[in-house]
């Protein structure tokens, strides 16, 4: 007895497609139609073509927001990736007590945005907070971190007497407080990544390069980092990908309004929450700041595969 | 131990203190008296200051009210901070200062009770242990079609998921939104639970798990009468244990710590989570810091715990997360 048609493998397959296409595909196809009509809270109206997007263009919200997603990004990223392979580095060259600091540096890794965010709040806080506290302690002046909207390059060039110009202020204190608290908690997790990439090279090459009497830091410069640039692409998509996302830091942390000082804060995301669930619940215009971020992080995912394909060891 | 390794440790050890040093401060100020922490007492350790005067053996917590040369006017607390007699003139000579450690475990109880904490761990863990089941179950019946089946449209689909797994939350939460008011589950615990019960990655690693099983196992298992299910039920899931441990861990991470979502999609306190209570609590006790340290450290300690019992399954997990096919 031979079937013709096996079905099998479509039970099999039932489950998890059902919910994958009615929550996660739908849903996308959906973002793209929702951005073209009138759509609020109370239903789907009128379609508007690109009046969204051409809105999107002048909205001055929106490119600040931009603007500080950007800072975020472009603070984030780089330090967490030079930092994390630095510790991995640390802990590769150890063996006693390796699993302990690992340990250490992962717990931010596995703790809830929420909590932390508002353990954060209460450390930067002026009055009662553990920032200011070290800062008198060791005789600095305390500052005003999640309240201050000045650029931190204008107040360090103001601390030195030189005046510049706002638009090179760079991200505001209160936005730089965010950027520090967003690295101490993806750390962790990009460290073990590294850890576990640089175990995978070879000790043959390091030998090599010790029999040739190449010093530490030049192995680093030599050979670690060129072996790892795999890796260092991963970490470089996936951090990046993941600061252009956030959120909660943004909404538990800043304000009232949340986004402030002066807008300094408001991100991306926590833009597209506030259009579509905030006063105006536009829903519509909100999915169409939803595509914008979306073609920016797919953009990102292609460079990133062309990219590593040009560097391949 | 020579003079580079100790450098190591030395920075490492440092490194290592500041990426606690948060929590360290979580747990202390957790456990102090808000006034302390209010008249600027936010060093590490739980002290309290006060003035004391004692009488007939009794020693009482005072504030001055006025201070004359030789006596003065104070106001005498009972244990619990309630005035018990004012303006109670007593001389400067009885009056000490005390300096102690102290810790008041009474915040968490009052954090607990404030809002209804309880229920949100109960909800919390609920929709968690119903995501993280779902997940394994939907993630392995697809994973073993996808690896060990021939059928029509199967590189096709599993391509398909795989670019979905690109798309970040944020952009299809708007229409998510739309798509669970229409059929009516706004505010559910179907809104929390079903969009998640299958995992795009999960259904990957699962993938690339089953592959590896050789084929002559499959082989032996069929001609010994074992029915497909069977096979996946007696041979493929005991041999792929920690895979599906991993996976597990990552469900449920993801899963206690989920907040955008349903932030967005529930609204009733019966239905809240941990995450989105803790959130509302922020707001409403913004200045009692003490008490949202405690809530905080309360909402942490099951994944601090987990994480402690399981650490070695848990990083490895993160680990080959970064790696590549």
């Amino acid at each position: 007895m031979k079937k013709k048609y096996d079905l099998g493998p479509y039970l099999y397959l039932i489950p998890a497609a059902l919910i994958i296409f009615t929550f996660r595909l739908i849903p996308i196809v959906l973002s793209f139609i929702v951005s073209f009509f009138d759509w609020d809270i109370r239903g789907v109206g009128d379609f508007i073509g690109f009046e969204n997007y051409i809105y999107l263009l002048q909205d001055r919200d929106f490119w600040q927001s931009m603007e500080n997603t950007f800072y975020l990004v472009i603070f984030v990223v780089p330090i967490s990736v030079v930092l994390s392979l630095f510790f991995a580095n640390l802990l590769n060259n150890i063996k006693a007590l390796r699993s302990f600091f690992r340990s250490v540096y992962f717990i931010p890794t596995v703790t809830s945005m929420v909590a932390v965010s508002i353990v954060w709040k209460i450390i930067y806080n002026q009055q009662s907070g553990l920032a200011n506290y070290l800062l008198t302690q060791i005789g600095l002046d305390p500052m005003g971190w999640l309240a201050e909207s000045t650029g931190i390059f204008e107040l360090m060039f103001a601390n030195l007497g030189i005046q510049i110009p706002s638009f090179l202020g760079g991200p505001s204190l209160a936005l730089f407080s965010i950027i520090i608290m967003t690295i101490w908690k993806g750390l962790g997790y990009n460290t073990i990544i590294y850890l576990a990439g640089l175990q995978n090279i070879p000790e043959v090459y390091y030998e090599a390069a010790d029999i040739d009497g190449a010093g530490k830091i030049k192995q680093f410069f030599k050979i670690t980092v060129p072996l790892i640039s795999p890796t260092t692409y991963y970490v470089l998509m996936m951090t990046t990908i993941v600061t252009f996302q956030v959120f909660a830091q943004i909404y538990l942390m800043t304000g009232p309004p949340i986004g402030g000082p002066l807008g300094t804060t408001k991100v991306i995301v926590y833009y597209l929450y506030e259009q579509g669930f905030g006063e105006t619940n536009n829903l519509s215009y909100a999915s169409a700041i939803a595509l914008v971020l979306f073609i920016i992080i797919l953009s990102l995912t292609l460079l990133q595969k062309r990219l590593e394909k040009k560097v391949h060891y | 131990m020579d003079f580079k390794k100790t450098i190591i440790y030395l920075i490492l050890g440092f490194c290592g203190i500041s990426m606690v040093i948060p929590f360290l401060w979580m747990l202390t100020t957790s456990i102090k008296p808000q006034f302390e922490v209010n008249r600027g007492n936010v060093g590490f350790l739980p002290i309290e200051e006060y003035l004391s005067y004692t009488e007939n053996d009794e020693e009482y917590r005072i504030s001055i009210v006025r201070t004359d040369a030789d006596s003065s006017y104070v106001n005498l607390f009972d244990p619990d901070g309630r005035i018990i007699r004012s303006f109670y003139r007593v001389s400067n000579d009885e009056i000490e200062s005390r300096r102690r450690l102290t810790f008041r475990w009474q915040n968490y109880v009052e954090a607990f009770k404030k809002v209804p904490f309880a229920r949100y761990f109960m909800n919390t863990i609920f929709v968690s242990f119903s995501v993280v089941l779902g997940v394994i179950v939907s993630g392995s019946l697809a994973a073993y079609a996808f690896a060990r089946m021939k059928f029509f449209g199967n590189e096709f689909l599993f391509y398909l998921f795989i670019s979905m797994m690109m798309v970040p939350q944020p952009v299809y939460l708007i229409s998510s939104y739309i798509l669970l008011d229409n059929i009516g589950w706004l505010d559910t615990y179907q809104a929390l639970i079903i969009p998640w019960m299958a995992n795009i990655f999960t259904i990957f690693l699962l993938r690339q798990q089953f592959k590896t099983i050789p084929q002559e196992l499959f082989d032996a298992a069929s001609i010994d009468g074992c029915s497909r299910f069977g096979i996946l039920w007696r041979i493929v899931l005991p041999l792929s244990k920690s895979v599906i441990a991993t996976a597990a861990i990552f469900g449920f991470i993801g899963s206690w710590n989920s907040f955008m979502w349903p932030l967005v999609m529930t609204d009733s306190p019966h239905i809240r989570v941990l995450q989105v209570g803790l959130s509302y609590f922020s707001q409403e006790a913004s200045t009692e810091t003490t008490l949202l340290m405690a809530a905080s450290t309360f909402s942490i300690m099951p994944l601090i715990i987990l994480f402690l019992i399981a650490q070695r399954q848990i990083i490895s997990s993160f680990a080959s997360s970064g790696l590549k096919e």
